[in-house]
């Protein structure tokens, strides 16, 4: 298969601080990537770098067999890239349908032939609202949502986006059990649709499950890449996040 | 309500103020709408990167001036009629407005509105050193006594100012409701969740500053052939800064309602403070109103009128909920 997204020696410095050093990673199309590694390893700057919210000194980023250099993130987006906020961050002066829209207006409706009339958009936010379990707040505002609902919004807007790569970037801290369950089925389900999926975790049970890949930074570099039972019994791993 | 069907009745009701003005029989009248009438267009050119984007334009009065003084300069070249000083006034603020915001708009919160507050400077220092538009020592226009067929020039210019009231407002309006306004709204709520869900940012607040410093320059235009004499400090004056901004945050900043309210409330007042009590209370009471609506209503009007209504929010006003803190505040 090709590759999705095709990382190569990624850097990323904030002033003196390393935050990224020769990061290289490959993502297949419809692969369920995830990725691991303690606070402070690099997880989100990696994920700003392939998403060009922060931009990267070293290395590039390769999407979709194209080279994204100096693409804004909103271009990444267009193309087919779309991400969640670790702390969720919605549009707090729309509605939740209206959080939705967005995406559907500003991404899907740049793409060829995603034009939609205002009834098929209306009728989009309502279906994807519901996919996530928020149909009946639709109208209300973020605001009045409580943190699991938040994620959940996050992850509707950035599904709305139809994307192709998906980084989820820790949307189930602070769930419950159930609703773990409940965000990995929504992942599972979008994944069969065909839509890679990168997530990024600190719930084992939940990355080991839904993972078919493992990747684990460490202090901004890469310490493995590979099958999750291999990567999780690797003793680099094992001292990084247990200690010696 | 469809924008046509909005732009028709906007004209009806401009109709029934001139009319009303008309059969009042004072062309004092005439004066003192005509400045209401100027900070309607202006707060609602200020609400369009203010309140819609959330970016606060402490230099409104720059544009404002810089329209007006386009105006002289063609006029000293080569009179035009005021409608088309009026367009060339608007072209004028508007590339303006661009320069502006492509300079400036890296910068968020208090510091874009310490930027604009310098651009206002740097403006002002050029005109006064610019002799061909009379520099520090003004410009004198010389107005026509009478035009036919409505009679006073003054009533020309005040028919002038409602149109482009109604115009600023249709587009105002039209702005709020369509994808422009959408994407506005998420640059105000949170630019990197906009830029991450598609919005080109950058790009939209570039269409803002334009829009924003392209009707106010519309506004300040037939300045000079209303007040007759044209100096810096009156076109650069601290009233329409700081009148642009108080207006909207009187009214409420998410709707085109507010800047409406907000102007036609304060700029009433104002005119009416001008002859009982005296011309400089003005800015006096505008302080008061902001300090107290910032206390008691930090929404505007409009705010407090949901606050009343909470349980069908959506009927009044607009399609959106107003809670903001205010423009331009980090969260």
């Amino acid at each position: 298969m090709t590759a999705m997204l095709e990382v190569d020696g990624l850097g990323k410095r904030f002033g003196g601080f390393v935050a990224l050093e020769g990061i290289s990673l490959s993502v297949r199309a419809g692969e369920r990537i995830g990725l691991i590694g303690p606070n402070g390893s690099g997880k989100s700057t990696l994920v700003n770098c392939i998403c060009g919210t922060l931009r990267n000194e070293a290395g590039t980023v390769r999407f979709d067999g194209q080279l994204l250099d100096g693409a804004t993130a909103h271009q990444r987006t267009r193309r087919g890239l779309a991400r969640t906020f670790q702390l969720p961050r919605p549009f707090v002066s729309l509605s939740l349908a209206d959080n939705l829209r967005i995406p559907l207006l500003y991404t899907v409706a740049a793409r060829a032939g995603g034009h939609r009339s205002v009834s098929e958009i209306v009728q989009r936010c309502g279906d994807l609202l519901r996919e996530v379990g928020l149909e009946r707040k639709a109208a209300r505002l973020p605001r009045e949502l409580t943190q699991v609902e938040m994620r959940k919004l996050e992850l509707a807007r950035a599904m709305a986006a139809e994307p192709k790569l998906l980084i989820a970037d820790e949307s189930m801290a602070g769930l419950t059990h159930s609703e773990v369950e409940e965000i990995l089925m929504l992942l599972n389900r979008l994944n069969e649709q065909g839509v890679t999926i990168i997530l990024i975790e600190h719930i084992m049970r939940a990355v080991m499950s839904f993972s078919q890949r493992l990747v684990v930074l460490v202090s901004g570099r890469k310490i493995a890449d590979g099958d999750p039972n291999v990567v999780m019994r690797d003793p680099e791993v094992e001292r990084a996040y247990l200690g010696q | 309500m469809r924008s046509d069907l909005f732009l028709i009745i906007c004209l009806i009701v401009a109709g029934v103020v001139f009319a009303a003005a008309v059969l009042l029989g004072n062309d004092y009248y005439f004066f003192a709408g005509y400045v209401v009438l100027q900070y309607v267009v202006l707060s609602t050119a200020w609400n369009i990167l203010g309140g819609y984007c959330g970016y606060v334009n402490f230099g409104s009065a720059a544009f404002f001036a810089l329209g007006a003084y386009a105006a002289v300069a063609v006029h000293r070249f080569n009179p035009l009629p005021i409608p088309v000083l009026v367009l060339i006034g608007g072209v004028v603020s508007g590339i303006v407005g661009f320069g502006m915001g492509y300079l400036t708009l890296r910068l968020r919160g208090a510091f874009f509105a310490i930027a604009t507050l310098a651009l206002a400077v740097v403006l002002q220092t050029l005109v006064v050193n610019w002799e061909y538009v009379g520099g520090s020592r003004g410009a004198y226009i010389v107005r026509p006594e009478a035009i036919a067929p409505l009679g006073s020039y003054i009533r020309y210019l005040f028919l002038i100012m409602l149109l482009l009231a109604v115009g600023a407002i249709t587009a105002a309006r039209l702005i709020e409701r369509s994808r422009l306004g959408y994407g506005f709204a998420t640059i105000r709520d949170d630019e990197l969740a906009a830029e991450a869900s598609g919005v080109p940012t950058l790009r939209l607040k570039l269409i803002a500053t334009t829009i924003s410093g392209a009707l106010m320059g519309m506004a300040g235009a037939p300045l000079p052939y209303y007040i007759g004499f044209l100096q810096p400090s009156s076109a650069f004056g601290l009233d329409y800064a700081v009148n642009s901004i108080a207006m909207p945050l009187i009214g409420g900043t998410t709707s085109w309602v507010g800047p409406l309210i907000g102007a036609v409330l304060l700029g009433s007042l104002q005119q009416i403070a001008t002859v009982t009590i005296s011309s400089a209370v003005n800015l006096l009471i505008v302080g008061f109103l902001l300090v107290g609506f910032v206390i008691i209503a930090p929404n505007g009007i409009i705010g407090l009128v949901h606050r009343y209504i909470r349980h069908q929010p959506d009927k009044l006003v607009g399609r959106r909920h107003v809670n903001i803190d205010a423009p331009g505040s980090t969260r």
